[in-house]
């Protein structure tokens, strides 16, 4: 009988063998890197929104504090959008014919709210709480980004529950005193682990990790 | 030759007389070379792939409406799709006991179904993993079963008998996967090398990774096979234990009980014998297999198939016992209700088939004689299809609260998709049995020697 298979073959199976093992981990390193990209978490993609507001210009350069706009951050679950009243407040004298504002002077008049697109949204299982965040001295920055730096607004997390559980299980390690909790770029002046600890003891500060504080 | 007759009487070979190396492996590589495809394959596989379709199709309307289109509800969360499952699972067992238990204690009868017998266990497997998946309300998240490193930052619940299912079916599943493969290495050679066509050759070729039958090559093969039976003969007993666990670590009155592990194992291989009793007897006729599969096989697992079903039968007693016995009034009423409730029927139709009907086994007139001996394979067949039924059912439907007691039948869906599974197995068993040979060559080749000293004396 005729040679079925040139000799190469041989090593070809052996290789293959090899071959396959890595082959199974790349695919598997590929979805788990997948699951964690922005193209899946939406993390850092910036959004279009109906007018170019821009939280560099109104907190950076004019250095307006977080609560003027978001005004429920303190004692609500949600941290509020500002209304249109908010914004005319400035802009009925600052930029008050400016093409850029058109829309929100047209929200003025006919008094149908501006449309944001979301940046942030958490699924309805979930419950999330910023009174509570807040309360304890978690940084709109550690979990926002720098938002002073941002033309338009991007997520800066994947808000995946690994995000939030990491803090959870350690939050010493993210916790900053509440003075500071609206600043940006903010630095620990001694090692945030004994300024952590410091803070953790000195607000009461748990770790909660039971499915329910979040799924309830 | 009158007194070869008597003999075969008492003792038929597993092997008729006569039959020589190259006779059998010119037999039954012709079953797949070159004799023409019987005319009952291709009704067989014609409708075995319809109901494949039916399966198919029933599947994506689940998919896009969502479990609702079951007879679901509570109080019965699980219906027919465990009840499936369980069955499924059992049937494969017999597989596994053939091939890998039967090995070690070196009987040699095995031989000539074993390949086949393999062959039904993966398909089997197959058929009872789709019920799990398709159980979830998101299908597509079933990798959500598996303990890798998430974005939730969580593991499986290992204390689940759920998760046990995963690992105990999936392992399961793969180790029967190289056991059969490894058996038909040698096998795929001779094919190699008696195919006609290029196609086949190069098929058959690949499929038999370089065999060449040298020493060494069979050296290593013995060794693997043996290493793979030792492997395999656990899990015979593991994997349907821990299914039981399914049932059992719940406080489910008829579930919570310490006898279902070994009462599910007999269960599985009595189940299993059955369905190889019923695929082997068509497909001995069909192919004219008679002198390879002979009575004496068939008696044998007939034998199998009384010993078990007595186990089986004994925990049915056992059940029964233990709820009088344990003074609590909820396993009382849930025996009770069992033989008296709105099921009671089923139940009744249950201890007919699997513990009635069998007992015709006794006599040797119903072990040899092949109608009876199919007959009766189908009806356990049935029996433990019923068996788990009851016991998903009617544990559920009447649990502590009258207020939430309630009725449960399957729907049209749960019934095409229960078949459907049925012609997913025997899909795939066909083009098994037109591509691979489902008897092993060279190991038939061993009882050659045996089957000549008969003759000779
Ligand atoms: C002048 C008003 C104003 C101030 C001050 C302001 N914001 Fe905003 N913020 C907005 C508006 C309007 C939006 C909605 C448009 C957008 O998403 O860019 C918004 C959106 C956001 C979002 C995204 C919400 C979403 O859609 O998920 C975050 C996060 C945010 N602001 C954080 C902050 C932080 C932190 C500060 C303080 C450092 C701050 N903002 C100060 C007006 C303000
Ligand atoms: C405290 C006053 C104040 C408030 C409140 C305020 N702005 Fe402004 N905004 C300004 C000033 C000042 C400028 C002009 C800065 C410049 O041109 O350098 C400006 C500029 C802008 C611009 C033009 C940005 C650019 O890059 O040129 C937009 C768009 C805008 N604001 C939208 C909004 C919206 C929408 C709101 C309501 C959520 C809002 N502003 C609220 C003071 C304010
Ligand atoms: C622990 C992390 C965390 C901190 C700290 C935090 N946020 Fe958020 N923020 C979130 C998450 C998560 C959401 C999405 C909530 C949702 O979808 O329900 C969100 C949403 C928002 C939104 C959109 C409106 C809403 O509530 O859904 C605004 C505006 C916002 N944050 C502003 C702030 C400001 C201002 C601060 C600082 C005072 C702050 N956040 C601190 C995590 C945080
Ligand atoms: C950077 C740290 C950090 C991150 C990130 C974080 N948390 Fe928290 N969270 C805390 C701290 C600190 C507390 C307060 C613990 C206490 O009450 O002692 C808290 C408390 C909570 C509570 C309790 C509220 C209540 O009423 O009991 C909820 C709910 C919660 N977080 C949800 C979330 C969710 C959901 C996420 C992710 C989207 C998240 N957190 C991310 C630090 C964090
Ligand atoms: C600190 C808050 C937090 C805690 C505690 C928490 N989760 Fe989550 N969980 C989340 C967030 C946020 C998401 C959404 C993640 C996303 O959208 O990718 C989530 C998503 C999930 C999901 C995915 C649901 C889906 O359909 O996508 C599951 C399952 C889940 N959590 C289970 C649990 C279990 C089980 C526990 C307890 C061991 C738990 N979670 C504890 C915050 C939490």
């Amino acid at each position: 009988m005729p040679q079925l298979f040139h000799p190469s073959t041989n090593t070809f199976a052996k290789v293959s063998i090899f071959g396959a093992i890595f082959l199974i981990a790349a695919v598997l390193w590929v979805f788990l890197s997948i699951e964690r990209s922005s193209y899946v978490t939406q993390a850092g993609v910036v959004r279009e929104q109906p007018i170019p507001f821009s939280h560099r210009h109104h907190v950076s350069q004019l250095g307006i504090d977080c609560r003027y706009c978001h005004t429920t951050v303190e004692e609500s679950n949600f941290a509020g959008i500002p209304p249109t009243k908010t914004c005319m407040a400035c802009h009925s004298q600052i930029h008050a014919t400016a093409e850029m504002l058109e829309p929100v002077r047209e929200s003025w008049r006919t008094g149908k709210s501006l449309e944001w697109i979301r940046v942030h949204d958490l699924p309805d299982f979930v419950y999330f709480n910023h009174s509570i965040h807040v309360k304890k001295g978690v940084g709109c920055e550690t979990c926002h980004g720098p938002v002073g730096k941002m033309a338009l607004t991007w997520r800066e997390k994947s808000l995946n529950m690994e995000w939030c559980l990491e803090c959870h299980r350690a939050p010493e390690k993210f916790v900053r005193p509440r003075q500071f909790v609206f600043s940006m770029d903010w630095h620990p002046e001694i090692d945030q682990k004994i300024l952590g600890e410091k803070i953790v003891k000195e607000y009461d500060i748990n770790r909660l990790t039971n499915c329910s504080i979040c799924h309830r | 030759m009158a007194e070869e007759k008597d003999k075969t009487k008492t003792e038929s070979p597993f092997i008729e007389p006569g039959h020589t190396y190259g006779s059998i492996t010119d037999k039954i590589s012709s079953m797949i070379l070159t004799r023409k495809t019987p005319l009952g394959w291709f009704i067989g596989f014609g409708i075995a792939f319809s109901l494949m379709m039916v399966l198919l199709f029933s599947i994506t309307y689940l998919f896009m409406k969502g479990t609702g289109i079951w007879g679901l509800n509570i109080p019965v969360g699980w219906g027919f799709a465990i009840i499936n499952f369980v069955w499924w699972i059992g049937i494969g067992h017999a597989g596994t006991l053939i091939s890998a238990i039967l090995l070690l204690f070196r009987q040699e009868w095995r031989t000539s179904i074993n390949r086949f017998a393999e062959a039904m266990t993966l398909f089997a497997v197959a058929a009872a993993g789709i019920f799990p998946l398709i159980h979830m309300g998101r299908p597509w998240l079933f990798y959500w079963l598996m303990p890798y490193p998430n974005t939730m930052n969580l593991w499986p619940q290992f204390r689940s008998p759920l998760v046990w299912d995963v690992f105990a079916v999936s392992t399961y599943a793969l180790v029967s996967l190289l056991f059969w493969y490894t058996g038909l290495v040698p096998d795929f050679g001779s094919l190699r090398d008696r195919a006609k066509n290029k196609f086949a050759q190069k098929a058959y070729g690949i499929l038999s990774m370089g065999w060449r039958g040298s020493a060494i090559h069979w050296h290593r093969y013995e060794t693997a096979y043996l290493l793979l039976a030792g492997l395999a003969t656990p899990l015979v007993i593991s994997v349907h234990t821990i299914v039981s666990f399914d049932f059992a670590m719940a406080i489910i009155p008829g579930w919570h009980a310490t006898i279902f592990p070994p009462y599910f194992v007999a269960g599985a291989v009595y189940a299993g014998f059955a369905m190889v009793l019923t695929l082997i007897i068509p497909l001995r006729k069909v192919y004219g297999l008679q002198d390879f599969i002979t009575i004496r096989h068939l008696r044998n697992m007939a034998k199998v198939m009384l010993a078990t079903g007595l186990i089986v039968a004994y925990g049915y007693m056992m059940e029964a016992f233990t709820a009088w016995y344990s003074g609590s009034e909820y396993e009382q009423f849930m025996i009770l209700n069992r033989m008296r409730g709105p099921y009671a029927p089923v139940f009744w139709a249950l201890i007919i088939c699997n513990v009635v009907v069998p007992q015709f086994l006794w006599f040797e007139r119903f072990q040899s004689k092949v109608g009876a001996l199919f007959a009766i394979a189908i009806v356990v067949n049935i029996g433990m299809w019923l068996e788990r039924f009851i016991i998903v059912v009617t544990s559920l439907h009447r649990d502590f609260l009258p207020s939430s007691w309630g009725m449960y039948a399957g729907t049209f869906w749960d019934w095409s998709i229960y078949f459907g599974s049925i012609g997913l197995f025997f899909t795939l068993m066909f083009i098994f049995l037109r591509i691979m040979p489902a008897i092993s060559i060279f190991e038939m080749r061993t009882l050659v020697k045996g089957s000549k000293k008969k003759i000779e004396n």
